[in-house]
């Protein structure tokens, strides 16, 4: 009879200590979550006007000028960056999908794993002796570079898991009509698998826009506008990452409001992401 | 030759691009250390040294190997337990509404940039640390020697924190995935004779899928070696013997940070920039091993 | 439920085209830069630079200067491989590079000091130190702040009988190449022992990040020492020691006893298309003269015909900028907590600009 009950305590002591420990772990996650945001909208909000958004950063330590220059290297990085990754990682992500079973696809397929795990800043060593060294310049393309390396596999691989995800009917009733099999794959299969594609595209996006390593050492940073893709270039990343690190409080003020465009942004394209994959 | 044939090669080729790109990483990185290797040897790997004045260079890459170790470690440390319990949280108290929500909010996690981690680590995060964690601890147990240097914040804890915050998402929505395939046989064949819900978890749940939580614990592991921003600017970057982990509190440096740190401003005319980018390779070679030893478990579970 | 992601839809093109919106406005509408001048370099001097920018831009509105603060050895490398117009160092080139960089004309543009800053809690004088009792302290020689070297130096204070805190800067800067430069030349173990450089290999102490770690850690630990840039010092109102020169005095670091150790030197010094790699301005021997002193310099090639994208015209503009920097730049100097050059160092520099030209065309001055 008493061990009866006590085996009872003890059940409901285990369970809920371990219904504790799972909300408990889940508060715990979330509260940096709120906390990053409520910060970086509080602290970043001081900074934005209208000058924040058209104006060159002005001498260091004074609190005049915008971040202009910042969001105008990041959109060019992203631009560029994407023109030469997406097309690449849609391209290999086809290849992976329709040639899988090839010899030749266990390689490429396992260096698109590997190009995936590879720490970006590691993407940017490589870019700085490949092209920086040899152009003896940091440049704008460095950067993009750089940026599309690190994309090429998230897409790839994104853009394979979508197109298997397609229905084999849909493939196979394009090739029952005679249709070429690339003309299949592109217009057809492609084209299902449309929405989570371009998810994965998104997502690619959204992590290189808040790429900062790989651009240290390739894109470098500028105090003026875009002045040639030969060039050095500012971006969002790079200059929250040196103004936060200057003792002047006016800097300081600059790095937040840009890390408050850049949360916006990130957390904008990733709702997009979401969103669009729930009402499917 | 027809217009298949020439896709499938078209496709091939560009596909080729990153096996090419990696082969071209890895033969660049080995060219550029060589020469810190040739003068160092084996200290290169070995020593604490880590001296670019000129006449008198040495380079050993130790201490940031053992930062980049131990930040890795207390953000398993504490990362891991903080994601299975939300897993749990998700798939044993959640209805699919909460579940939804709940999981889009710790994936937001992972969509914040690294450098705002970074950014939110020096300026608020660090405050936190320094007065409710480590200035009691110090003050309490500042005889151990895990807790014996004076607290400033900017240190291995604080690296290996926000590195435990920002591999939830990946662990956790992982686990979940894990813990979601436990057949329900097993669950309801362990409430049939008498279990609770902790019998379930505990000798249901986590036994049928370990394989696959490791395989999370893994990936984890892999995001937190190659992560750079944040922890370079939390962690206090020493250099040199004053790097070694003496304490949860002393500052440090890891593999990547170091390089974030050092690499435009070494002298082009010394060994300084190859020091740096064989830094870069051990980077390499840790994420590859651990990355991969993660994907075969996880694919294994997969499949 | 069907409207709900009707509606869903709709917030998801709507966002999406903001965004598209948003893109286009800044591709199309925003300026893109001519840049006249590209600088890299010193961190130390980027705030001084900075501002000569865009205070120059008054003078010459077609004039736009880009400088990167990348660090010392940063800059060295762009001028080296001449991606850059000028550099800015700390140091200047050694030996080695001097072989590389054929044709440099060294502009020391400003001065700075570095300062001993302390934390003694119920010590109110400013206390003495001499470099030799400093190298020791952080040589681990002298571990307690009532050692009876220290004492000696401070016979009115009643100094603490703990231990001292080191504080040294834990990356690789400027700053510390100026005081390891200083504590090279007064103490023969540090030199061979330890020696100088931007980061050296410290034998004990606290690594902080930047001048504001630096500090921050200071006021945080009692009983510490560590050495800040006097800018900063001056800006946060730190507390600092004074210092023994050669000349037997203990000299507070203000801008008139900087200025003192670059002028007592200023006849030894060489011409700007010399080697300056054996200069320093530490332990400087004037009567007043603040010991732990050093300049920034400017890095130019003599023939500015030989970079990249020059021209006659972008030439002239540059050398005009420099011959500003060293006039009426120096008005700028104190209030962001840099000290002007004396006038026999405007004077050398003078003659060192006059030195850079455009494929033998002079660009200054006639004469």
């Amino acid at each position: 009879m008493i061990s009866t009950i006590s085996l009872r305590v003890k059940k409901k002591i285990q369970n809920t200590f371990l219904f504790l420990f799972a909300s408990l772990s889940t508060v715990i996650a979330i509260i940096p979550l709120f906390s990053i945001i409520f910060e970086v909208v509080k602290n970043g909000i001081k900074a934005i006007n209208l000058d924040f958004f058209i104006l060159l950063p002005g001498p260091v330590g004074e609190s005049v000028g915008g971040i202009a220059n910042a969001i105008q290297g990041t959109l060019i990085l992203v631009t560029l960056a994407s023109i030469i990754g997406i097309p690449i990682g849609v391209i290999t992500g086809i290849y992976l999908y329709e040639y899988g079973r090839e010899k030749k696809s266990t390689l490429i397929s396992f260096s698109v794993d590997l190009l995936y795990d590879l720490p970006s800043i590691v993407v940017g060593i490589f870019v700085y002796i490949v092209v920086v060294s040899p152009m003896h310049s940091f440049s704008t393309i460095a950067g993009a570079l750089a940026l599309a390396i690190v994309m090429i596999p998230i897409i790839a691989k994104t853009t394979e898991e979508s197109l298997t995800l397609v229905p084999s009917t849909i493939s196979e009733a394009g090739i029952a009509l005679g249709i070429p099999k690339w003309k299949n794959i592109i217009f057809i299969v492609l084209n299902s698998a449309k929405s989570g594609v371009l998810n994965g595209i998104i997502l690619a996006v959204t992590r290189i826009t808040g790429e900062t390593a790989p651009l240290i050492m390739t894109s470098l940073g500028s105090t003026f506008w875009f002045s040639g893709i030969n060039k050095p270039i500012n971006s969002l990343t790079l200059l929250i990452w040196r103004y936060a690190m200057q003792p002047y409080p006016s800097a300081v003020e600059k790095a937040w409001g840009a890390a408050f465009l850049l949360l916006l942004v990130a957390l904008a394209l990733n709702l997009i992401v979401k969103s669009g994959g729930k009402s499917k | 030759m027809n217009e298949d044939e020439i896709f499938h090669l078209f496709s091939l080729a560009v596909a080729s691009i990153s096996l090419l790109l990696l082969a071209l990483i890895f033969v660049v990185l080995v060219q550029y250390t060589f020469p810190v290797i040739n003068k160092m040897g084996i200290n290169y790997f070995i020593s604490t040294s880590w001296n670019p004045v000129f006449g008198k260079e040495e380079y050993g890459i130790l201490p940031y190997f053992l930062g980049t170790v131990l930040t890795s470690f207390i953000a398993i440390l504490v990362g891991v337990p903080v994601s299975f319990g939300i897993a749990l949280f998700l798939t044993e108290y959640s209805n699919k509404t909460l579940k939804n929500y709940l999981g889009t909010m710790i994936s937001l996690l992972a969509a914040i940039p690294s450098v705002i981690y970074g950014l939110w680590g020096f300026f608020i995060f660090r405050n936190f640390i320094l007065e409710y964690i480590e200035r009691p601890l110090y003050h309490y147990f500042g005889g151990l020697s895990i807790f014996s240097t004076t607290p400033t914040g900017l240190d291995f804890l604080n690296g290996g924190l926000i590195l435990a915050i920002m591999i939830i998402p990946i662990v956790s929505s992982i686990t979940t995935e894990v813990l979601e395939q436990v057949p329900t046989e097993i669950k309801e064949g362990i409430y049939a004779i008498g279990g609770s819900r902790y019998d379930v978890v505990v000798h249901g749940s986590i036994r049928y899928s370990k394989n696959g939580i490791i395989g999370a614990i893994l990936l984890g592991l892999g995001r937190a070696i190659g992560e750079t921003m944040a922890v370079s600017m939390v962690i206090g970057n020493a250099t040199g013997e004053n790097a070694l982990p003496k304490s949860l509190f002393s500052a440090g440096q890891t593999l990547s940070s170091l390089i974030a740190n050092e690499f435009n401003e070494a002298n082009p005319t010394s060994l300084h920039p190859n020091a740096l980018i064989g830094a870069g390779l051990v980077l390499l070679i840790m994420a590859v091993i651990v990355n991969l030893s993660a994907r075969m478990i996880v694919s294994k579970y997969k499949r | 439920m069907k409207r709900g992601s009707t509606t869903k839809k709709f917030l998801r093109y709507l966002l999406f085209s903001f965004l598209i919106f948003v893109y286009v406005l800044y591709l199309a509408i925003l300026p893109s830069s001519t840049l006249v001048i590209n600088g890299a370099g010193s961190t130390f001097v980027y705030p001084l630079i900075s501002k000569w920018s865009s205070e120059y831009r008054k003078v010459n509105p077609s004039m736009l200067i880009s400088y990167q603060s990348i660090g010392s050895g940063g800059g060295i490398r762009l001028f080296i491989n001449k991606t850059v117009d000028f550099g800015a160092s700390d140091a200047p080139l050694n030996k080695q590079q001097m072989e590389v960089a054929k044709g440099v004309i060294h502009i020391p543009e400003t001065l700075g000091a570095v300062v001993i800053s302390y934390n003694l809690p119920n010590v109110n004088l400013r206390i003495n130190l001499t470099g030799e009792v400093i190298a020791d302290i952080y040589l681990g020689k002298i571990t307690k702040w009532s050692d009876e070297r220290i004492a000696k130096l401070n016979p009115g204070i009643k100094m603490p009988d703990e231990k001292i805190v080191v504080i040294h800067r834990a990356e690789g800067s400027g700053t510390t190449y100026v005081f390891t430069d200083y504590l090279s030349k007064v103490s023969k173990e540090w030199y061979s022992l330890v020696g100088r450089g931007t980061s050296v290999q410290w034998p004990i102490g606290l690594g902080a990040v930047g001048s504001e770690g630096v500090a921050s850690l200071i006021n945080q630990v009692s009983f510490s020492i560590g050495y800040i840039e006097l800018s900063y010092a001056m800006q946060t109102n730190m507390t600092y020691a004074a210092i023994k020169n050669q000349y037997g005095n203990f000299v507070v670091p203000v801008p008139e006893s900087v200025e003192e150790a670059a002028s007592s030197l200023a006849k030894s010094l060489p011409k700007g298309n010399e080697s300056w790699e054996n200069v320093s301005l530490v332990d400087a021997p004037g009567k007043n003269a603040y010991p732990i002193v050093s300049f920034s310099y400017l890095l130019l090639y003599n023939d500015l015909s030989t970079l990249p994208g020059m021209n006659e015209k972008k030439a002239k503009d540059l050398v005009n900028f420099l011959w500003w920097c060293i006039h009426s730049g120096q008005n700028y100097s104190l209030s962001l907590g840099y000290v002007p050059l004396p006038p026999e160092v405007v004077k050398i520099n003078e003659e060192s600009i006059k030195m850079i030209k455009f494929k033998g065309i002079n660009l200054i001055g006639g004469s």
